[in-house]
């Protein structure tokens, strides 16, 4: 009985299930047909719909100006940031005395590098073993050795009071979306905003509101870190399951302890995640943030490639690749790591044997150190940096015939065959084309809702005026996105099916992820010359990695008994791939395809740096003159592409989710 | 001569009691770049500085949006303001107020076309600008369709090569690098089977040491070749000359700073680097390998009869 009525619950459900989808199918189809009916009629349709006449664009940059003009000036906000940044400034000095001794306050002496070495190696040890005591050491006696000490502890100066902002005000924003929903839906666009707008847009508020210098580095990348500390955080509280919240009530909890006892620890591990992330993401900006006053790594790493020295600025990207391993390997094992119980009565010095062990090693390389001058410093000229031989290896490599051939034969193929004809394509369609187009996929993918933001946002993105641009650069998205799906896909599957290179899948991608995009730009050049390709080929490597990421992680999530139900169904390895297996997985591979497009919207403004024709060149052109309402007119183009793919992608992945109710 | 420089030396050593009372204590901040030349010649005046009794302190920026910095006192000075890349930046916050003119180096610059001397066994005419335009061909790329291709400059440095390519009906595409590095990369590119190649280029710069070359001789700036047609040889067009082979390499000062370090300012007013000398700075970073701080202590040792009259004028 109960099973036939629930047979004719699901026999109802897929019906009305199939009239939407015949329902969405006759939208979507009108859509893009009448889209597609636009483009075949440009000549014959009013010029409105093929481009906005300029005369229709608004003054956005003068108003955007007088904006900023009026917070800065005449409600006096820089006199509050300014204050702000006078206390960061007091925080990154004093992390900078201790680290290598920058003549403020508290005026200690510079740590020897000795010492930092082996008490990170200490730490290792307590929270990994062996291994990570290794990585952890030898990550610092590779900085020294190469004769990076310096850069790297300037850079670290300002890691060490962003992470912490970061992590805090993350947390209590985190916090406060949990407790009040009005709050957390106010907070989420911002996020999103804050996450999409293009980084040319961060540099000269952040150098006129924070002051040039560490200051408005560490601001940037706290900024920049953040979100993914709130979202983890709501998604740790939220999960915090409901008989222990009722085993702290009872107990009498007042409302502080509640969340001290019994919701921080038990959201514990998503509040770690979060801080790995906000670490990943600091040492991601270190470079960019060399732009606004971020010393050490990142502005040598500029400084070297500005004088063509590509071993010394590889070298610098190792450094930066090891230490966000080895800062990223801590962090996880402190998540593993749970708080060790003693026996009652346990002597003081075993409860605390680490603790004491790193005090001694500290006051051991100390004293060795005012013996052993090496321990203490290691010149450049000491140092074993391999700079110029690497540039001529790399330099023979770039010459090498057969090298030169292939290259050769991909720019030629890639740029005349693909990327000039659809660059061209896009550029052809009529306005109201794309935006009709962009409105059908929308609705394709998430329903009426995401079908009206796209078509409020690409409109509003012709009417801030920069439409040819923008097609470049959702050019240049589309194509690096698309290409990510199709290389790395088939890698992601690979892995997946195997423990080992699935783990070497993931430690690529965080290399990737933190090791510094600049360095690979200018041997792409040298390869690819100026030209489109070299800047798909450096946006690829970004937007692969959560495209790789989030695959091997969808499909290495798909519950065990599901595939050996599937097994014993008799399915090949292919029919469970494919019907049982990627199905499953393609809510989490949506997410992460979400990203490689927002990591891709990040990097196509920093190519930049190579040579485009697109809204990041428009941008790099606002900085001479400090053009900030042009910038941001420039910016929120790029914000509002970003948001209406973001927005359509994740409304899918929502749908999916409840249909296999996840 | 040693013994001058010594006495200098002895009096620049016991003013600091004198500077201290008129200078503030505040360090002075001097903002850095990413190029060799830049980064020398802030650490030889920090150096100075110093040895004035004064606290200094360096600070990266971008080189466009330090004027912004210059003009709210965030950083004091800049000491290598280029007429060509950084001129409109620089007198946009001139006029926006908060920073000055201090002068000008000694030093001229040039910025225009340039190419390594390997493209001129391909194009013997060379260097003049109309042998150039009859081998634009072998200039040509797999993307520029049959016609040469003229690298230029960052948009940001606002150059202007695609006017000069309209303004003189030449046979070439322009298309921008975005940065330096991309100019070197491209340069670095081709040496090793010394493919032809014209880029944009300026002097002094460390290039020169690495890939010797020329400049391309176009028809000669006249004054207003930018903002009236009829200047050059197109009567109809813009940007018809070459750049000026003389534009300045100022200095900028925050205007607050003449109050606030009296003798640190004077300093900066009158001392003036020439074109050997700043090649020879960025070259000690650029082919010797030397750190910027011991490059500084070393353009130094080797130059105290330059600087030594600066400072003992100021204190």
């Amino acid at each position: 009985m109960s099973d036939s009525t629930r047979v004719d619950a699901m026999r109802q459900g897929a019906e009305a299930a199939s009239i939407g989808a015949t329902r969405t199918r006759t939208i979507v189809l009108t859509l893009i047909g009448a889209a597609i009916l636009l483009a075949v009629l440009k000549p014959w349709i009013p010029s409105v719909l093929v481009r906005l006449p300029d005369d229709a664009i608004l003054p956005w940059a003068d108003w955007l100006d007088a904006g900023f003009s009026w917070l800065q000036n005449d409600i006096g906000l820089i006199h509050v940031t300014r204050t702000i940044s006078g206390w960061l400034g007091f925080l990154t000095d004093a992390a900078a005395n201790i680290l290598y001794g920058k003549a403020r306050w508290p005026r200690l002496e510079a740590l020897p590098w000795s010492v930092v070495a082996a008490c990170s190696a200490v730490l290792g040890f307590w929270l990994g073993g062996w291994r990570l005591a290794l990585l952890a050491g030898g990550t610092f006696v590779w900085t020294a050795l190469m004769g990076q000490w310096r850069w790297a502890m300037e850079t670290l100066s300002v890691i060490a009071v962003a992470v912490p902002f970061g992590f805090c005000i993350g947390l209590l924003l985190g916090m406060c979306a949990w407790k009040s929903r009005r709050f957390e839906e106010a907070l989420r666009p911002v996020l999103l905003v804050l996450q999409t707008l293009p980084f040319y847009s961060y540099l000269l508020p952040a150098v006129i509101f924070f002051k040039v210098g560490p200051t408005a580095a560490s601001v940037a990348t706290i900024v920049y870190s953040m979100p993914p500390m709130i979202l983890m955080t709501i998604v740790g509280l939220r999960k915090v399951p409901p008989d222990v919240v009722e085993a702290g009530r009872m107990s009498g909890c007042t409302r502080w302890q509640m969340l001290r006892y019994v919701f921080l620890p038990s959201a514990r591990s998503e509040i770690l995640v979060g801080l790995n992330q906000v670490i990943m993401l600091a040492l991601a900006m270190v470079v960019l943030t060399a732009f606004i006053g971020m010393p050490g790594l990142g502005a040598k790493l500029l400084a070297m490639m500005n004088s063509f020295k590509l071993g010394r600025s590889f070298e610098i990207g190792v450094t930066i690749v090891l230490l966000a391993v080895t800062l990223d390997r801590l962090s996880k094992a402190w998540v593993v790591k749970q708080p060790e119980h003693f026996e009652r009565g346990t002597p003081w010095w075993q409860r605390h044997l680490f603790l004491l062990l790193g005090i001694a090693t500290f006051m051991l390389f100390y004293l060795l150190s005012q013996f052993l001058p090496i321990l203490d410093e290691i010149g450049r000229r000491q140092s074993l940096s391999r700079g110029s031989e690497i540039d001529t290896l790399i330099k023979g490599f770039l010459g090498i015939s057969w090298v030169k051939a292939i290259t050769d034969f991909i720019r030629w193929f890639f740029n005349i065959w693909v990327l000039i004809p659809t660059e061209l394509a896009l550029l052809f369609l009529p306005t109201f084309t794309v935006i009709l187009a962009m409105t059908g996929i929308g609705y394709l993918l998430g329903g009426w809702f995401p079908a009206l933001v796209a078509f409020l946002f690409f409109s509003a993105v012709a009417q801030l005026g920069w439409w040819d641009r923008a097609m470049l650069t959702l050019h240049s998205t589309l194509t690096a996105v698309f290409l990510a799906m199709l290389f790395g896909m088939p890698l992601a599957i690979w892995a997946a099916q195997r423990e080992r290179a699935s783990r070497w899948m993931i430690f690529a991608c965080d290399t990737a992820q933190t090791f510094p995009s600049f360095i690979y730009l200018l041997p792409a050049i040298m390869l690819f010359g100026i030209t489109p390709i070299t800047v798909i080929l450096a946006i690829l490597i970004y937007t692969m990695v959560p495209v790789v990421r989030y695959t091997v992680e969808g499909l290495r999530g798909v519950p065990r008994e599901i595939t050996e139900a599937a097994d014993m169904a008799g399915a090949t390895r292919w029919q469970k791939l494919w019907k049982v297996e990627f199905p499953l997985a393609m809510p989490t591979i949506a997410v992460g395809l979400n990203q490689a497009f927002i990591f891709a919207f990040f990097m196509v403004i920093i190519a930049a740096f190579i040579g485009t024709r697109d809204l990041g060149q428009e941008m790099q052109r606002t900085l001479a003159g400090t053009d900030l309402g042009k910038n941001f007119t420039l910016g929120f183009s790029v914000v509002f592409m970003a948001l209406s793919l973001d927005i359509a992608i994740n409304s899918w992945a929502r749908k999916r989710r409840e249909i296999l109710g996840q | 001569m040693k013994k001058l420089s010594a006495m200098v030396l002895a009096t620049a050593l016991t003013t600091p009691l004198a500077a201290a009372a008129a200078d503030s204590d505040d360090p002075i901040i001097i903002p850095i770049h990413n190029w060799s030349s830049q980064i020398v010649m802030s650490n030889v005046v920090g150096q100075m500085y110093e040895e004035m009794g004064l606290n200094v302190e360096f600070v990266t920026t971008d080189s466009q949006a330090v004027y912004e910095s210059v003009r709210l006192g965030d950083v004091a000075l800049e000491l290598e303001v280029w007429e060509g890349a950084f001129g409109h930046s620089f007198r946009e916050a001139l006029s926006k107020g908060g920073l000055h003119d201090a002068g000008d180096h000694d030093a001229v610059t040039r910025e225009d076309w340039w190419y390594p001397m390997w493209t001129k066994d391909a194009c013997p005419g060379l260097p003049d600008w109309q042998a150039l335009n009859d081998c634009a061909e072998i200039f040509a790329t797999a993307e520029s369709g049959g016609k040469g291709r003229y690298l230029d400059g960052p948009v940001d440095w606002l150059k202007h090569g695609k006017e000069r390519v309209e303004a003189l009906g030449m046979n070439f595409v322009v298309v921008n690098a975005g940065s330096a590095a991309a100019l070197w990369a491209e340069i670095g590119a081709a040496e090793p089977n010394k493919r032809p190649v014209v880029v944009f280029n300026w002097t002094p710069n460390f290039a020169e040491a690495v890939w010797p070359g020329e400049f391309v001789e176009f028809p000669a700036w006249e004054d207003g070749c930018d903002s009236d047609p009829s200047k050059g040889p197109n009567p109809d067009a813009l940007y018809d000359c070459g750049n000026p082979a003389t534009g300045y390499l100022k200095k900028a000062a925050w205007d607050g700073m003449a109050d606030k370090w009296p003798s640190a300012y004077c300093v900066l007013t009158k001392l003036s680097f020439t074109n050997p000398q700043i090649a020879e700075m960025a070259k000690l970073v650029d082919t010797d390998e030397l750190e910027p701080e011991e490059a500084a202590d070393e353009w130094l040792a080797a130059n105290r009869g330059v600087v030594d009259p600066w400072i003992s004028a100021c204190t």
